[in-house]
């Protein structure tokens, strides 16, 4: 075997002081499988070592949190003795290599975190970054990551309800492929990692254990360099099949009451879900690696260890119950082997042809595991910009049509045809609008959910950026009736070895977790993705945030579309002309100087509130968040998507209309009510104190009209909305 | 009625369409594809879903299966037999169906709505509709792309086998209504005793009102009628 040295440690990603302090940990210098089973604990992907200090600080608790953060996902209780068990999570490193493969695994992975939970996976949705459009590797990645991702969800049988995609050219060298599941539960059915009962069998079920993805967990905690193209090898490859059948497998085997703990082998396969079970039970865990279902002969300790084959699981039996469980995976083409069992000495010991290969004490691959307090610089807040002399020369018809044209803002059919949105039969609302809905299967009850992100805020000012996001995903849950539950966060970042990244990231923390005290939206599960760089370039900071509403009565929802002419049309909340940042000043005039929108979180709440009560009273035809784009996106959407148009009606001219309609003040609404609901509603947002104004009214005419001075065509601005995706190939 | 829905391994519509037959009180049984004996049963349906993974030809390895011989049996005797997407795609692989689908012409999966024809309404499947009824049932494959050399397309025409047809949004048979490049715009074909219907959209998808779609009602109401 080869002799382990610093030079060998850091080929594995461990630094000379990392490697000394394994030596001084274990009291010996590490053979080659111990050395590797270190970089696969120690590494930032599962270690957490540099986030760790500030994840501590997010708001994890309320009265609904039954599970937050720290086990495979996040549970809530949402009445009836019913669960809501989710997560997302990061694939960004695989998906850059390897699309197809890397989007499908990553959807993989995080349906295991759910079932392992006990959960039955109800719904996914998935945030999506790349590179510019016109930059040459986008396309082939934006194909590859899609189908990937219905590739593999499609087969499983679990509907991808929503999700986002944004271009923009921080992202040419390092795509983000962030993918989210939720799954319904019974309270007290919960399945959890935490290991218990010395001399317990461990038991390996699912698909073989192969040469792939081996190190992709130590891979993605490193930058791109010009060799990432030769890291395929450590991209998994997915099979959705296997995935079906062990989803069902483990369904059944919940249901015989033979599990005493279960935990997926996700990011650094047998080894992390072995010390994770291990070490939050506090017991020892012994494996033979003979019996490990290998898909090849040859297989070293090293590999078995540090492969990443997916469809796997780790599980530890109640004593007795093998055979139950052993009939189940049988009855299922699955292998299931007993590979070991927990022991009372606190150590991972493995053995191969009789020979112990690996003696380590759990606690320094966890708990003693590097914990940094790297050091950070403060952002520098950027100063206000006078948009007027760069703005008024411009056409407001020119600036619309551009608008809706940007394949930022384009109708994303293109994409959520591809995913098979409906199988289950229960998904409520179609992919598009603010939040998707997905029934709780034979009640009238349901969940809401939605992923959200403003980068570009983020990169401007990473603490309203952080809380941005957080009230964005908010606003998409009320918008359709949800009351928003909790929250799931995946943070990638770039390196956080450089100190204005680190910053990045602390600032965005501190934004999250005021918009998630105030609005009493806790994280309950999350994901952290550093070493977002290629070549010394970082991705704008994008904590993308995945947030779960509930409703209780299916009968009162909303949703997007306008539903008659002849009615009001209505903004709920204070328009100041905010543009920094603003989709216009960033994608349109190119202008990427300025500061984010600053959010008023009382106004974010009771505007929240308001609009969800006014929902379930039956007062609100349609509801739409106003975000990136501002109110005129917002009402062309609900033009759009319900053939209806408008007449505006605002009083402004020039840069000051343009100003109005594009600013991307937060808090806001837009919503439509009939007339005779016009004054119960006004009365209410005045008692309230809510600001509020009418701006209009929806017309039968497939047009819309501003101020009776710009006409547009509805059906134009539809074909100019379609445009991009629908010219894909020939682009 | 009586019910069997056959669970493929990678079968994912089985509790779908058991749902919606149960919303017609219609009762079920499924049915591991490893079972040997079938119950006597009205009906036997093979649901959607990735059997096998589809990782060789769609349909090919359960049209193997074992309980499949029993289901060909059924058939023969004159018993219903309903396919539905992967189900279609095992009909036909077993030979109960003429024809095979191929890769969606654009080669990509499609999930969307789409408009039909009801080109025939005398089937046990079809004759709550009215005869070229215009209806609207979601789709949801990556190889729908129905084929038939020439002869068997005028055999399914002769013999009024084509029972649904795509069409566009203002229900006209042509190539833009045509969603993944099937010939003559198939969507559904039955066999010639008139028992076996193979369809490539979800009439289980479509029998609630929430998508504001339900024109899948009347495709369970026929089977009861």
């Amino acid at each position: 075997m080869i002799d382990v040295n610093e030079k060998i440690a850091n080929k594995h990603g461990l630094s000379v002081d990392e490697y000394n302090q394994i030596i001084k940990l274990i009291g010996k210098k590490p053979n080659l499988t111990e050395l590797g089973i270190f970089s696969a604990m120690w590494n930032e992907h599962c270690s957490y070592k540099s986030s760790k200090k500030w994840l501590k600080t997010l708001p994890t608790k309320n009265i609904r949190v039954i599970q937050g953060p720290g086990e495979n996902a996040g549970v809530v209780d949402i009445d009836d003795n019913d669960v809501v068990v989710f997560k997302i999570e990061s694939h960004n490193h695989p998906s850059f290599i390897e699309p197809y493969q890397g989007a499908a695994t990553g959807v993989g992975g995080i349906l295991r975190d759910i079932f392992t939970m006990g959960a039955r996976p109800i719904a996914s949705l998935n945030s999506l970054r790349f590179g510019s459009t016109d930059h040459a590797k986008t396309k082939y990645l934006l194909n590859g990551v899609v189908s990937g991702i219905a590739g593999y969800g499609n087969c499983v049988g679990v509907p991808t309800v929503g999700g986002e995609i944004e271009f923009d050219s921080c992202y040419n060298g390092n795509i983000l492929v962030n993918a989210m599941n939720i799954g319904i539960a019974k309270k007290n059915k919960v399945f959890y990692s935490v290991a218990s009962g010395v001399n317990n069998p461990v038991v390996y079920v699912g698909s073989k254990t192969g040469r792939d993805g081996i190190h992709g967990a130590s891979m993605a905690s490193q930058e791109f360099d010009e060799d990432s193209e030769s890291k395929k090898p450590t991209v998994q490859v997915g099979d959705p099949f296997s995935e079906k059948l062990l989803l069902e497998a483990c369904l059944e085997l919940m249901e015989t009451n033979s599990i005493v703990s279960i935990q997926d082998m996700g990011a650094a396969g047998l080894t992390s879900s072995s010390v994770e079970m291990a070490s939050k039970g506090n017991v020892g865990i012994e494996i033979n690696l003979d019996n490990v279902p290998c898909r090849e002969s040859g297989m070293t300790p090293y590999e078995i260890m540090l492969s990443e084959s997916q469809e796997r699981m780790l599980i530890v039996l109640r004593e007795g119950r093998e055979k139950v469980c052993k009939n189940i995976f049988k009855k299922w083409d699955l292998d299931f082997s007993i590979i070991g069992k927990l022991t009372n000495t606190q150590k991972l010991t493995l053995k191969s042809n009789n020979i112990t290969v690996c003696d380590l004490p759990i606690s320094a691959l966890s708990h003693e595991a590097p914990e940094y307090d790297r050091k950070w610089n403060k952002s520098i807040p950027e100063a206000e910009i006078d948009y007027e002399n760069k703005i008024s020369d411009y056409n407001l018809q020119d600036l619309i049509e551009k608008v809706i044209s940007h394949p930022n803002q384009a109708n994303k059919s293109w994409v959520w045809e591809q995913y098979d949105h409906m199988v289950m039969c229960d998904t409520i609302n179609m992919p598009g609008g603010d939040a998707s809905i997905i029934r709780i299967h034979d009640s009238n009850k349901a969940i809401a959910a939605s992923v959200d992100c403003v980068p570009r805020y983020c990169k401007s000012s990473p603490y309203w950026g952080g809380m941005q996001a957080v009230c964005e995903s908010f606003r998409n849950l009320c918008s359709v009736g949800a009351k928003p539950l909790a929250i799931t966060n995946c943070l990638n970042f770039g390196n956080p070895e450089k100190p204005e990244i680190m910053g990045q990231f602390v600032e965005t923390i501190n934004g999250i977790s005021e918009a998630c005290k105030i609005l009493d939206y806790p994280v309950v599960s999350g994901n952290v993705s550093l070493y977002n760089e290629t070549k010394g370039i970082g991705i704008n900071p994008t904590p993308v945030i995945g947030g779960v509403g509930l409703i209780k009565d299916l009968n009162k929802i909303s949703d997007y579309k306008f539903k008659n002419y002849d009615n009001l049309v209505y903004v709920i909340g204070k328009t100041n002309g905010h543009l920094g940042q603003s989709i216009l000043c960033y994608d349109i005039l190119h202008l990427k100087k300025g500061p984010p929108p600053k959010i008023k979180l009382e106004d974010e709440l009771l505007h929240g509130k308001f609009l969800i009560e006014m929902i379930k009273k039956g007062l609100i035809e349609a509801s739409h968040d106003i975000s990136s784009g501002g109110i005129i996106l917002s009402i062309l959407e609900m033009c759009m998507s319900s053939k209806l148009g408008v007449n505006l009606s605002i009083k402004k001219s020039n840069f000051e209309l343009i100003k109005y309609l594009f600013a991307e003040d937060q808090s806001r609404y837009v919503v439509e009510i009939k007339n005779e609901n016009q004054s119960i509603l006004e009365e209410e947002m005045k008692k309230q104190c809510i600001v509020f104004k009418k701006i209009g009214n929806t017309i039968r005419e497939k047009l819309i009209f501003i101020n009776d001075k710009y006409k547009f065509d509805l059906n134009n601005l539809i074909e100019l909305n379609n445009r991009w995706f629908k010219n894909y190939s020939k682009n | 009625m009586k019910v069997n829905i056959i669970v493929f391994p990678g079968s994912n519509c089985d509790r779908d369409i058991k749902v919606a037959l149960e919303r017609f009180q219609i009762k079920c049984k499924m049915i591991w594809h490893g079972e040997t004996i079938l119950p006597k049963s009205d009906l036997v349906v093979l649901p959607g879903g990735f059997s096998y993974g589809d990782y060789l030809r769609c349909g090919s390895m359960a049209s193997k299966s074992i309980i499949m011989k029993e289901v060909i049996k059924h058939a023969s005797y004159g018993g219903l037999v309903l396919g539905v997407c992967n189900g279609f795609q095992i009909l036909t692989e077993s030979g109960l169906l003429p024809g095979s689908l191929l890769r969606n012409h654009n080669l990509k999966f499609i999930c969307k709505h789409v408009n039909l024809i009801v080109k025939n309404n005398k089937t046990q499947f079809t004759n709550c509709y009215a005869k070229l009824d215009k209806i609207t049932i979601p789709i949801a494959h990556n190889e729908g792309n129905y084929y038939a050399d020439k002869n068997t397309l005028r055999v399914l025409e002769d013999n009024d086998q084509i029972v649904f047809q795509y069409c566009d949004e203002n229900y006209i048979i042509n190539n833009q209504g045509n969603p993944n490049g099937s010939s003559l715009n198939i969507a559904g074909v039955i066999n010639k005793n008139k028992n076996v219907l193979g369809m490539m959209p979800h009439p289980e998808r479509s029998v609630e009102n929430f998508l504001n779609k339900d024109d899948g009602i009347n495709f369970f109401e026929s089977l009861l009628k």
